[in-house]
């Protein structure tokens, strides 16, 4: 690992800057991460920030199965993201696509998709339908110690 | 060759980039702090802005296909050299008692530039929510520079003509109305120029996702976050030392300090209890009320000046 990247990884540590991505939750989960966000948690105290770019964020917040349409987005957006990045697949349906599992337009879960784009990716799996909002920062400050 | 010297040393260390560093990073974690304590918050722990320059400085930078590779990085890298500029001019003044000749018209010039940098930068990348907030930035450099500027003349008049840094501050220039008046005006223009609510309008991050800094990432990032960390210090400097009279010296910087609270909390409150306007709602406002303001400001200079009425 060169120093860059060691670097990298201890600030991630102190600040990650968060970026939210729905491919196709049914939007539950998203106002559960508006909730996780609100002063009463106040993610802030861990350095935790929402980032409207994904080239300024550290962690990948994908919520929702991956549709057809949001795949192609899903891809770009990884590209996109500076590495070294962690992703967290946030709820039943960024786990394992949910109650959406057989729909037709489902194309299949957030893993397979960024596993395909990176086999090294760092990928933290949080159930719930939706999680709690403790549940999410947990989830948050678990995924930083795996990096 | 001595002089040579002593000036890097100005520039690298006191009241240069590092001084001015130390103080941006803590003004920024005060900035962030009163905010989280408004809303009720804990607040991030001192060295946040540490952590998230450490961090951007070791992530991978990317850039754009569709950028002018050469512009797009080097403009931040010439808004951060003006900003340590100003710091070792304001700094130079403030603190070792020197000052050159008119080295308030390069203040003025100085100042502007991190503004145009943003702008540089933002169009350089490529990306359209980038060229929409870079034209913001420039509507908006354009609405709060003519009230500034008109501020800033108030007190030109009100030291007897001078351009001098060391002869405005010599005495506190809010001693007068037309002093007052420029003060508020100069306020209000420091928060466009920091691109704090309610004027962050280029940066927009519900509607253009940063706007201009939107396509940074890595180094460049952290030295636009380190700019904007400098002028956090910069610009209540500059306002203390046009208005109310330097920081001081001896036992007086403590009371400088307090000065400098006192802006930078102010402009956190305004910040904070204010919605974002539109940029045409915010280039209006400039260029009526606080035109009008500044108008009157000099307007008042002046006769105090030709009648000799001081309090005017
Ligand atoms: S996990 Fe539940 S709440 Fe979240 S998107 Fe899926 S169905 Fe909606």
């Amino acid at each position: 690992m060169s120093w860059k990247d060691r670097l990298a990884l201890w600030g991630i540590k102190r600040s990650p800057w968060v970026y939210h991505i729905n491919t196709g939750a049914c939007n539950n989960c998203d106002i559960e991460i508006l909730d996780a966000l609100c002063p009463r948690y106040d993610a802030e105290r861990f350095g935790i920030k929402l980032v409207g770019s994904p080239r300024h964020a550290d962690v990948l917040l994908v919520s929702g199965p991956v549709t057809r349409h949001s795949e192609q987005p899903l891809r770009d957006a990884y590209e996109a993201t500076p590495k070294p990045c962690a992703v967290i697949a946030f709820g039943a349906c960024g786990c394992s696509s949910g109650i959406f599992k057989d729909g037709v337009n489902v194309n299949g879960t957030v893993d397979r998709v960024i596993r395909e784009e990176d086999p090294e990716a760092v990928i933290t799996y949080l159930p719930g339908c939706p999680p709690k909002p403790e549940a999410i920062l947990s989830a948050a400050l678990k995924t930083l110690e795996a990096l | 060759m001595e002089n040579w010297l002593l000036w890097s040393v100005y520039l690298l260390i006191f009241p240069g980039i590092g001084f001015a560093m130390v103080v941006g990073i803590l003004a920024s974690w005060v900035d962030r702090k009163v905010t989280a304590r408004i809303q009720f918050r804990v607040g991030p722990p001192l060295l946040q802005p540490v952590y998230d320059l450490v961090k951007l400085v070791g992530k991978e930078v990317v850039i754009p296909v569709s950028a002018q590779p050469g512009v797009f990085l080097l403009a931040p890298l010439v808004g951060f050299v003006a900003a340590a500029l100003s710091a070792v001019i304001l700094g130079v003044n403030n603190f070792l008692g020197q000052s050159f000749l008119a080295d308030l018209i390069v203040l003025v010039y100085l100042l502007l530039i991190p503004s145009l940098a943003i702008i540089v930068g933002g169009s350089a990348s490529g990306n359209p929510h980038s060229s929409i907030g870079a034209s913001r930035e420039m509507k908006l450099v354009m609405a709060y520079e003519l009230p500034l500027i008109l501020a800033i003349v108030t007190v030109i008049i009100n030291a007897g003509f001078s351009l001098d840094l060391a002869v405005i501050s010599a005495e506190p220039q809010i001693s007068s109305i037309s002093g007052v008046l420029a003060f508020i005006v100069s306020l209000i223009c420091i928060q466009a120029k920091l691109a704090e609510v309610p004027f962050d309008i280029p940066e927009a991050e519900t509607e253009l996702m940063e706007g201009p800094l939107l396509e940074y990432s890595g180094l460049p990032l952290a030295i636009f976050k380190a700019t904007h960390m400098l002028l956090l210090y910069l610009l209540p400097l500059y306002l203390i030392t046009i208005f109310l009279g330097g920081i001081g010296t001896g036992y007086g910087i403590i009371w400088g300090g307090l000065k400098y609270l006192l802006i930078i909390v102010l402009i956190i409150l305004i910040k904070n209890t204010n919605p974002r306007l539109r940029i045409d709602q915010a280039v209006v406002f400039f260029w009526t009320w606080m035109t009008a303001l500044a108008g009157l400001a000099v307007l008042l200079a002046g006769v105090g000046n030709i009648y000799g009425i001081g309090w005017l």
